[in-house]
């Protein structure tokens, strides 16, 4: 069983990091157009930092803050969005996932609706790949949680 | 036996080593591989897509199925260890 671990250098540092962890997230994903990184990367990072929270609290916190449920529709949220686009794409009249028929419903030039096509899709895999990050740590530290209990 | 394998693996070895030097040099200009998609790649990136990162352009652009492709192989993971190891609560 994991005994609730309480440690108050621990605890204040990664309360005073966590925020600038996930900031830095948000940054790798909307900044992968002009340099390394993108939606698995910042994704990555988002999903690392839900992670330090639960090794330095407990599994109750993380659940307090992202419900498993909530963590289960992340998942299918992402992937939505990727697909979303493509067949938003399809019914404007271009192919799956030619993102410059985002033009029609967007106030820019094709060039610059497929930039925004990218980085539409760019959020979509970070979402999933959060929510994968988390959900797979949660199972597998819950089971252990769950035969103590 | 034993010497039989070993045999065999240090002459497959060996094979794989003569094959090597057929190879073109390291960021060869006029290597087969340099000459399909990549200058296509490299010169009408910017004035197709405004990305100034080839590389994002590349991966969600050029080719967005494959993308498309690993986030749903990811999503699959994800989904099978949820329905192998979660342990659902009354």
């Amino acid at each position: 069983m994991i005994s609730p671990f309480e440690d108050v250098i621990i605890q204040t540092v990664c309360r005073i990091l966590i925020p600038f962890i996930q900031l830095y997230g948000l940054y790798v994903i909307a900044h992968g157009h002009s340099s390394p990184g993108g939606g698995f990367q910042g994704g990555v990072i988002l999903g690392a930092s839900f992670i330090l929270l639960c090794l330095s609290y407990d599994l109750q916190e993380i659940k307090k803050r992202l419900s498993q449920r909530a963590n289960v529709i992340f998942l299918s949220v992402g992937v939505i969005i990727y697909a979303g686009i493509g067949i938003v794409c399809l019914l404007l009249g271009g192919n799956y996932l030619d993102y410059s028929w985002l033009r029609q419903i967007l106030p820019v030039d094709p060039v610059e609706a497929r930039s925004i096509g990218i980085f539409g899709i760019e959020v979509g895999v970070g979402v999933t790949v959060m929510a994968v990050m988390i959900s797979i740590f949660l199972d597998l530290a819950s089971e252990e949680e769950q035969k103590g209990s | 036996m034993k010497l039989v394998a070993l045999i065999a693996v240090c002459l497959t070895g060996a094979l794989l080593l003569y094959g090597t030097t057929d190879m073109p040099n390291w960021g060869d200009p006029n290597s087969p591989a340099s000459l399909h998609v990549s200058p296509r790649y490299i010169e009408k990136t910017m004035e197709e897509t405004a990305v100034p990162n080839m590389v994002t352009s590349v991966l969600a652009d050029y080719r967005g199925y494959d993308t498309l492709g690993e986030t749903t192989v990811i999503f699959t993971a994800a989904i099978a260890c949820i329905l192998l190891i979660r342990r659902f609560s009354p």
